[in-house]
């Protein structure tokens, strides 16, 4: 086993929502979570919208509250309780983590060039002793994400989906972190050009020896991209493996539906899936007992009542239901 | 199968400050009854336009050629669409005859009108239905899409409900009016794809019903090849590619749609890599000469790409390429 760089523990994130003064609610959009992020990997994250994926992410760069467990970091040089962390770490943990964000056209300032845009982490973070050292260090990882010195010239308006998320990939690396998280950095781009920024993102990641946590809702990218997925739901972890032996042997059942949702290329292979019924429940309203029971066709009355606990065969690939096996089992395929 | 829409010649202009700009460049086609043709290409492909064009629903800097034909069959003969021009003569193709749902769901309801009344409002325009009758077929059509408890979110506004459930409504009022043809575009791509499957199937088994003509706008051959029954693959305005969704899928013969397929991650061979389309698709304003997939193609056979514009080639009676060198491009 190779270093840990991210180790949650129990890691929960709420948020108060409404209700009077004597009964807050609590809006729990991560629960109980608890993984590894291996140094150097690439760590995929999926689920549906608000199965609490991008509220994870943040919470590992500390840009959402922790409520309850934490997260250590440790990357060798520096360790950082993330539940508990000075102001001073802080300042330290924004220069070692960074966020490259889902919509290019959204992230990047109209108004300031594309040198400026990179450069600004730099500026406010000190990084850099003066103006020539700056322009060193944009120029060098501009020409890692391929923009030429012309390109630096200009304002984000000029370029298309790919250049421009290539642009945010650089403002993310220049501070040189070690940790990335991708919140959805190729959803809102071609196929064609997803392709590319993806083997970007990959060169990089083994170039400069970073960890990525990737995030996604796509399961053909993240199969294409990560070493190690991690399945959310309703806020819950509830299937995590290497990659392949993910897509060989998904065992939950939620697993196995976000698989056969992806359309098929075959034109003859239609309507073969089995599908999922319904919608993800809102978080204000969680089921009671497995979060999935009210979607999951192979629920029991235990699944209504009591909740699954992540159970881990010691390979690695953990799942949280109380059926699984005799799911794996063939005749129930 | 009988003839829906044929598109003949199209070619569009934009009339901008920085002079024409072409959008769409002669591009025909045709539609029958129940039949779902695919159109697929990147963004600034020119497919969004092209379908707004058979509603004549582009801005007003618009300039069609005079060769350019878009011809509607309706039960009361054909009509030419882009003849129309008041909003009177304008209502068989906008909602009438031709309705259309749009990629973001959000953006497309009013969001302080509630959605029973802009679906009522729109039949009422559109038919001759009293308000009764107009709430009634409304919440029958909310039921239809798979809507639970469809009386109730007649009344609700377009914030109170999930994606995919705004996506469903769109649906519904879409198709209330009953239209031949109904352009979809990106429809499923802002969802879930848990919630895109769904969709998909509704639209499927929507056609069977009502027997319309679908034009499907995506950027994913994945979604393609589950619903549609032809694919047009359009590039910089073009058509460069057409035929039968299996031929198209199975057996490209432009090197773009080669390079389309190649691109999208599958998921029964994780090993091979991922290869890009490389490059970015040229400014409208920079139309590459000859043919205009020539700047990013990997399989460029000298001069001729560069200066010649690649006529369509008959691979055969429906299947469709514009490219001068598709014989030698292996499959």
């Amino acid at each position: 086993m190779s270093d840990v760089l991210i180790r949650a523990k129990g890691l929960s994130v709420g948020f108060p929502i409404g209700g009077g003064l004597f009964k807050k609610q609590v809006l729990k959009a991560v629960d109980n979570v608890s993984l590894d992020i291996e140094k150097g990997s690439f760590f995929g994250l999926v689920g549906e919208s608000g199965s609490g994926k991008t509220t994870l992410g943040r919470a590992l760069l500390k840009a959402a509250p922790i409520t309850a467990g934490g997260a250590h970091y440790s990357d060798g040089e520096v360790d950082y309780d993330l539940e508990n962390i000075t102001k001073d770490q802080l300042k330290d943990y924004r220069k070692r983590a960074q966020l490259i964000f889902q919509d290019p056209y959204a992230a990047l300032s109209p108004r300031m060039t594309v040198r400026d845009i990179i450069a600004e982490p730099l500026e406010v973070m000190k990084l850099t002793k003066n103006r020539q050292e700056t322009d060193a260090r944009v120029r060098e990882i501009a020409a890692k994400c391929r923009l030429n010195l012309e390109h630096l010239r200009r304002f984000p308006h000029a370029f298309s989906g790919g250049q421009r998320q290539r642009i945010s990939i650089a403002r993310a690396l220049v501070s040189a972190p070690k940790f990335i998280v991708a919140d959805e950095s190729v959803a809102a781009l071609d196929v064609s050009i997803q392709a590319d920024v993806l083997n970007l993102l990959k060169q990089i990641q083994s170039d400069m020896g970073l960890t990525f946590m990737f995030i996604s809702h796509d399961l053909s990218v993240v199969a294409h991209t990560c070493d190690h997925v991690a399945v959310m739901y309703l806020g819950r972890l509830v299937e995590t493996a290497p990659t392949r032996k993910l897509f060989a042997a998904p065992r939950h059942p939620y697993t196995k539906a976000l698989f056969s949702a992806i359309p098929s290329l075959d034109p003859d292979d239609r309507g073969s899936a089995q599908k999922l019924v319904g919608e993800i429940p809102s978080p204000t309203n969680q089921p009671s007992g497995c979060k999935f029971h009210t979607r999951c066709p192979f629920a029991i009355d235990h699944c209504k009542q009591v909740e699954p606990k992540l159970e881990t065969d010691g390979t690695g690939h953990d799942v949280a239901c109380h059926r699984w096996k005799e799911l794996m089992a063939p005749q129930a395929a | 199968m009988t003839a829906l829409i044929d598109v003949e010649n199209l070619t569009l202009k934009f009339r901008t400050d920085e002079g024409l700009i072409t959008a769409v460049d002669n591009v025909s086609f045709s539609l029958g009854t129940g039949e779902v043709m695919g159109l697929v290409g990147e963004s600034g492909s020119g497919k969004s336009v092209t379908a707004k064009a058979l509603m004549h629903l582009n801005a007003k800097n618009a300039v069609y050629t005079p060769e350019s034909k878009i011809t509607l069959h309706t039960e009361s003969g054909p009509v030419d669409v882009l003849s129309l021009k008041t909003p009177r003569e304008l209502n068989i193709v906008r909602g009438g005859a031709v309705s259309m749902i749009f990629q973001e769901p959000m953006a497309s309801f009013a969001p302080a009108i509630s959605i029973g009344k802009q679906m009522v409002e729109q039949l009422q325009l559109h038919g001759d239905y009293t308000k009764e009758q107009a709430k009634r077929w409304s919440i029958e059509m909310l039921d239809r899409v798979g809507i639970s408890d469809a009386p109730k979110r007649f009344e609700q506004y377009a914030f109170e409900l999930s994606g995919g459930m705004r996506q469903r409504a769109m649906i519904a009022m879409a198709l209330s009016t009953q239209p031949k043809l109904l352009i979809a575009d990106e429809p499923t791509t802002a969802l879930d794809v848990t919630i895109q499957a769904q969709v998909i199937d509704l639209m499927k088994d929507l056609v069977e019903e009502f027997q319309m003509g679908i034009v499907f706008i995506t950027h994913d051959l994945g979604v393609v090849a589950q619903t549609a029954d032809k694919v047009n693959v359009m590039y910089l305005g073009r058509m460069i590619e057409e035929g039968p969704v299996r031929e198209v899928i199975r057996n490209p013969k432009h090197p773009y749609t080669q390079g389309l397929l190649a691109a999208l991650p599958k998921l029964d061979d994780l090993d091979s890599p991922l290869t890009p389309v490389p490059g970015d698709i040229p400014s409208p304003l920079e139309r590459p000469s000859g043919c205009v997939f020539h700047t990013r193609c990997s399989k460029i056979v000298g001069d001729i790409c560069k200066a010649a514009d690649p006529k369509d080639r008959v691979i055969d009676e429906t299947h469709k390429v514009a490219c001068h060198i598709y014989d030698e491009v292996p499959a």
